[in-house]
């Protein structure tokens, strides 16, 4: 009896052990998977890698970044928008025909999808709006912007 | 943990929890439902749009959360051959996929009027329709066997598998450039809204898990019940032979 129950210990604990490594080697075979990807995985480019990277012009991407203040300016009637996204180091100026989502707004992040031109105008056919992860109630917004403590909230994360 | 896996004692907790994890649920969820859709106030730049978060998030933290489960689960089942964590996991499967389509549908419906586009194909969103993938194919390979140990064996096998994938959900907004904001609660900095939003989200992240644990309980609990009616009744075809041969239940076994 003694040893039948020792022998099932035995297996059970050599289950275990053989449940842990398959873990690990999983969790190894997925870390390097994701890594060798790492550059197909991420859904646009900021204008800083966009730049190094100079794609070709027929090659299709997405630059995000956040649209530059005082960077708006509607042309052909407002069917056409310019303006530039920005990383705060490199800009990138685009241009837009089409509907633009509602959150769409200066200082807003932004992922827009086309091609660079050889003259480095992005020409984008998609404009996707993209919000922080903060939440506060508007009044708490406006008393920020009041008190001037906006750029700070923004930057503190 | 072996008292727990006794079946008897399994059936006698449950029936009294139940009750009580059903009544808080119902509170929880009104409560909830009340105070984020109408009582906490709107986003500053999304409006009212942002209420949709009070059933996103939390429902996107038990997909998350159930697959975590039936992966515990599936090794203790491996491992301990514990005949419980077999149910535990077969129970939250369907209820985990249940919240991960909630998480999909309401992530989409939000993504439309805010970036602009129902579906995009970044690490956030991908990530998680693998996790509804995941559930939906564990879930067809239990039931693929004639013989139930073998579907629960290879089943476990595939959720822990899977289990990888949890992780790259979590830190997808954080590894890559994506659409999808990074995280507002579950991250090592204080939460990034003021208390009157993030009260109400928490009140249903915890009435989600309590439904999930109803479901999963009371999933296991008529899982034993037809295991128990199965042995029934194969003892009643064997204790009267000859005259049951033409009964239902033994009547296509026949030869």
């Amino acid at each position: 009896m003694a040893k039948t129950l020792s022998r099932s210990k035995l297996l059970k604990r050599r289950r275990l052990s053989f449940l842990a490594l398959g873990l690990i080697a999983l969790a190894g075979a997925t870390a390097l998977v994701l890594t060798a990807f790492d550059d197909n995985l991420v859904f646009f480019y900021g204008p800083s890698k966009m730049q190094r990277k100079a794609p070709a012009p027929d090659q299709r991407l997405r630059l995000g970044g956040l649209v530059k203040q005082d960077s708006i300016e509607k042309v052909k009637g407002g069917a056409r928008v310019r303006f530039v996204v920005t990383d705060r180091k490199t800009d990138v100026p685009v241009v837009y025909s089409g509907i633009l989502p509602d959150l769409f707004r200066e200082g807003q992040g932004v992922v827009a999808e086309g091609h660079l031109r050889k003259d480095g105008t992005f020409i984008a056919d998609e404009v996707l709006a993209k919000h922080d992860e903060n939440y506060m109630p508007p009044a708490v917004a406006e008393t920020l912007k009041e008190d001037g403590h906006w750029q700070e909230q923004k930057n503190k994360k | 943990m072996h008292r727990f896996a006794n079946p008897k004692r399994f059936l006698d907790l449950s029936r009294r929890i139940v009750p009580w994890l059903a009544g808080a649920t119902i509170v929880l969820l009104a409560a909830g439902l009340v105070w984020g859709l109408g009582v906490a106030p709107p986003d500053y730049q999304q409006g009212d749009s942002a209420r949709i978060m009070y059933v996103h998030v939390p429902a996107a933290w038990i997909g998350m959360f159930g697959y975590t489960f039936m992966a515990v689960a599936s090794a203790v089942f491996l491992v301990w051959k514990h005949p419980l964590a077999d149910l535990a996991a077969r129970a939250a499967a369907p209820a985990g996929a249940g919240f991960t389509f909630v998480c999909l549908v309401t992530g989409s419906l939000w993504g439309k009027p805010m970036w602009g586009a129902w579906w995009v194909w970044d690490a956030r969103l991908t990530s998680m329709l693998i996790l509804l993938f995941l559930y939906l194919g564990y879930m067809a390979l239990i039931n693929a066997f004639d013989d139930v140990n073998r579907g629960s064996k290879a089943g476990a096998v595939l959720a822990l598998v899977g289990i990888v994938n949890i992780p790259v959900i979590k830190f997808s907004v954080e590894w890559w450039n994506t659409l999808h904001q990074s995280a507002s609660v579950s991250r090592m900095a204080a939460p990034a809204m003021p208390l009157g939003m993030l009260a109400p989200l928490l009140l249903m992240a915890v009435g989600f898990t309590t439904f999930f644990g109803v479901i999963v309980l009371l999933r296991m609990r008529s899982d034993i019940a037809a295991a128990k009616i199965r042995t029934l009744q194969l003892g009643q075809a064997r204790t009267a032979p000859g005259d049951t041969r033409g009964t239902e239940n033994t009547g296509e076994a026949a030869p």
